[in-house]
């Protein structure tokens, strides 16, 4: 597995330690996967944004004179039961998607980072007792683990995103545990340590910036993964709570008036579809220029086997 | 064999017991009191407190820990608050509509990625490869429930072929109100499942046997699936049991969509009732059958392949 439009094989380089930035620069310019991944990107956090500036309505605006009306020169896409523009909803979705999936995906990252590096580091029984907790919690489908910790919470912005995180969580923490123990094979950890250098300082200098490469990989991979968790969520009526227009609450009252108007579905769906491709292209192109080794090894995050 | 059997169940133990776990203090840690909640804000202090004594909620979080676990090992999960019935007489009511639909979606995924990882992997980097892969990015993309919708309006609302959705009556209706829900759920690990054999198949196709035996002059037909589709056969058992908690995770979402009284519509309305023990009870039973279903496809993935075993 490359990339989704092969831009040719990158050259390889042998040895990681003397990478010339020029080459990482190479990689990137003769990527279109990249330059899609990012534009996609960029393009959703303007939206968000500049949402009050690009939307022609308010999100909660309502047009009552036109409800479930399909495709007109006032509603380009189309209004929903309550005659709001779907439009500008799908536009204001765009600042939920992005309030849910980066807090979320940043917190699973931090936790596993912590968890990842504490296993790795120390290992033994530390390792095995972190080991079992992951896969208890890996054992519960996500949506289960997020629905099950809601119950608890109660469904907020705040909970949603929370309960995201856990869910993301151990993928984090068992990459980065495999990254540490690998760094730790290095000689030069070794020497380092003979040198009776202090952890922190050996986390910060030696094990992040080997971890670093594979975690922006998953963090791009994982995003649109949190924002189908929420889309989930929203659908079972336990996401952000409404009139937040968001993507997955869009798809739920369109489902309901499905038969009478498409264009809920139709709306919401575009956006998933372009911002779930936008971010799995940046990842591949990410695993791609950054580290070419990992390409055609299998995926990351849930394409990634546990290990046992 | 047995010792790798071995290991393998005790590993799968272990997480069933933090599943366990993890279900109990997620229910207990929770700030609200279930009593208040059932009989509400007007009730007397004193009917709160009978309740909470009758559910056991007065002793310490330890103690009803040990309750917990020594009821579960009698297979009682506890009442329900709002049915007042044991919650394993709702679960076994539901289990089957669950079991049946997670079945017919295994079924529906293999039968869909195995094609169309094998025409991937033949046709490397050719038209029929990215547009699998193409493909397989849009699915990854779209939640569960799209299918779901798309499959409704189609086969059921325009075509009138199947069921818009509810469990059907007799064999035949019921598996018929099963295609769609089936697909729709297969639909969201099939992305996930194509990408992965693509790769596996590639693996054994620049394996020197492959080589053999198109030297020998069998057709390229016969080399794909006798040779290479069998070897292909053990990455997708383990990745079936690695995407098993997908796969169960998504019926909750599809059940809700072709209105299904499987586990998971149990969950959602427990939750939505705030039916403590019936959450917990369900999220457990859930959990335990991704451990067991995961514990499974390990232990066939050791038995078709000998050389796992040693690893």
């Amino acid at each position: 597995m490359t990339t989704l439009l092969d831009p040719g094989s990158p050259p390889v380089v042998a040895d990681r330690q003397r990478r010339p930035r020029s080459v990482l620069l190479y990689r990137a310019r003769h990527s279109p996967t990249l330059m899609i991944g990012v534009s996609v990107t960029l393009g959703l956090v303007l939206t968000a944004v500049l949402a009050p500036v690009v939307s022609p309505y308010q999100p909660d605006h309502q047009d009552l004179y036109n409800i479930l009306s399909g495709f007109s020169s006032k509603h380009l896409l189309g209004t929903d039961e309550l005659g709001r523009d779907l439009l500008s909803r799908v536009i204001y979705g765009a600042r939920i998607a992005m309030a849910v999936a980066v807090p979320a995906v940043l917190l699973a990252m931090a936790a596993g980072l912590i968890i990842g590096l504490i296993a790795g580091y120390f290992g033994g029984g530390t390792d095995q007792v972190a080991i079992v907790g992951m896969d208890a919690v890996q054992a519960f489908p996500a949506v289960i683990l997020a629905l099950a910790l809601l119950a608890v919470l109660g469904p907020s912005l705040r909970n949603v995103v929370i309960v995201i995180a856990v869910a993301l969580a151990p993928g984090y923490a068992r990459v980065v545990r495999a990254m540490t123990l690998a760094a730790k094979q290095n000689q030069y950890v070794e020497a380092e340590l003979s040198l009776g250098v202090s952890t922190t300082r050996l986390t910060a200098y030696h094990l992040l910036p080997n971890i670093a490469p594979p975690l922006f990989i998953l963090i791009a991979m994982d995003m649109p993964s949190a924002i189908a968790i929420e889309a989930g969520l929203a659908f079972l009526g336990l996401g952000v709570p409404p009139p937040s227009p968001d993507w997955g609450a869009l798809l739920a009252d369109g489902f309901t008036y499905v038969l009478i108007s498409p264009w809920a579905i139709l709306a919401a769906s575009l956006a998933l579809i372009v911002v779930t491709v936008g971010f799995t292209m940046l990842g591949e192109a990410l695993r791609d220029v950054l580290d070419p080794k990992l390409s055609g090894v299998r995926g990351v995050s849930r394409l990634m086997p546990r290990a046992r | 064999m047995l010792r790798y059997a071995g290991r393998r169940v005790a590993a799968a133990v272990l997480v069933a017991f933090g599943v366990t776990l993890a279900t109990f203090l997620l229910m207990h840690l929770e700030p609200g009191d279930p009593a208040r909640a059932v009989l509400g804000i007007r009730a007397t202090p004193t009917a709160v407190a009978a309740l909470r004594r009758q559910w056991g909620l007065d002793s310490s979080v330890p103690v009803q820990l040990g309750h917990f676990l020594s009821q579960l090992v009698r297979g009682d999960l506890g009442q329900s608050y709002i049915y007042n019935v044991p919650a394993t007489s709702l679960i076994g009511s539901r289990i089957g509509q669950t079991g049946a639909l997670v079945a017919v979606a295994t079924v529906f995924a293999v039968v869909i990625t195995l094609p169309l990882s094998a025409l991937a992997a033949s046709r490397k980097n050719g038209a029929a490869d990215h547009a699998v892969r193409a493909l397989s990015v849009v699915g990854l993309a779209l939640p569960a429930f799209w299918f779901g919708i798309v499959l409704i309006e189609i086969f059921a609302v325009h075509l009138h072929l199947l069921p818009v959705g509810g469990a059907g009556s007799g064999l035949g209706g019921r598996l018929e109100a099963l295609v769609l829900p089936g697909l729709t759920a297969s639909f969201a690990m099939a992305p996930i499942l194509v990408r992965s054999l693509r790769v596996g198949m590639l693996d054994v196709m620049d394996a020197e046997f492959v080589a053999v035996a198109r030297a020998k002059g069998l057709g390229e037909l016969r080399v794909l699936f006798s040779h290479v589709a069998r070897n292909a056969l053990v990455p997708t058992v383990t990745l079936l049991g690695l995407n098993i908690a997908y796969l169960i995770g998504s019926t909750v979402i599809v059940e809700q969509v072709f209105n299904l009284n499987g586990l998971g519509s149990l969950l959602l309305s427990s939750i939505l009732n705030r039916d403590f023990p019936v959450v917990q009870a369900a999220t457990l039973v859930l959990g335990a059958g991704v451990v067991l279903l995961n514990l499974a496809t390990d232990l066939l993935a050791g038995r078709l392949d000998p050389r796992i075993r040693l690893r």
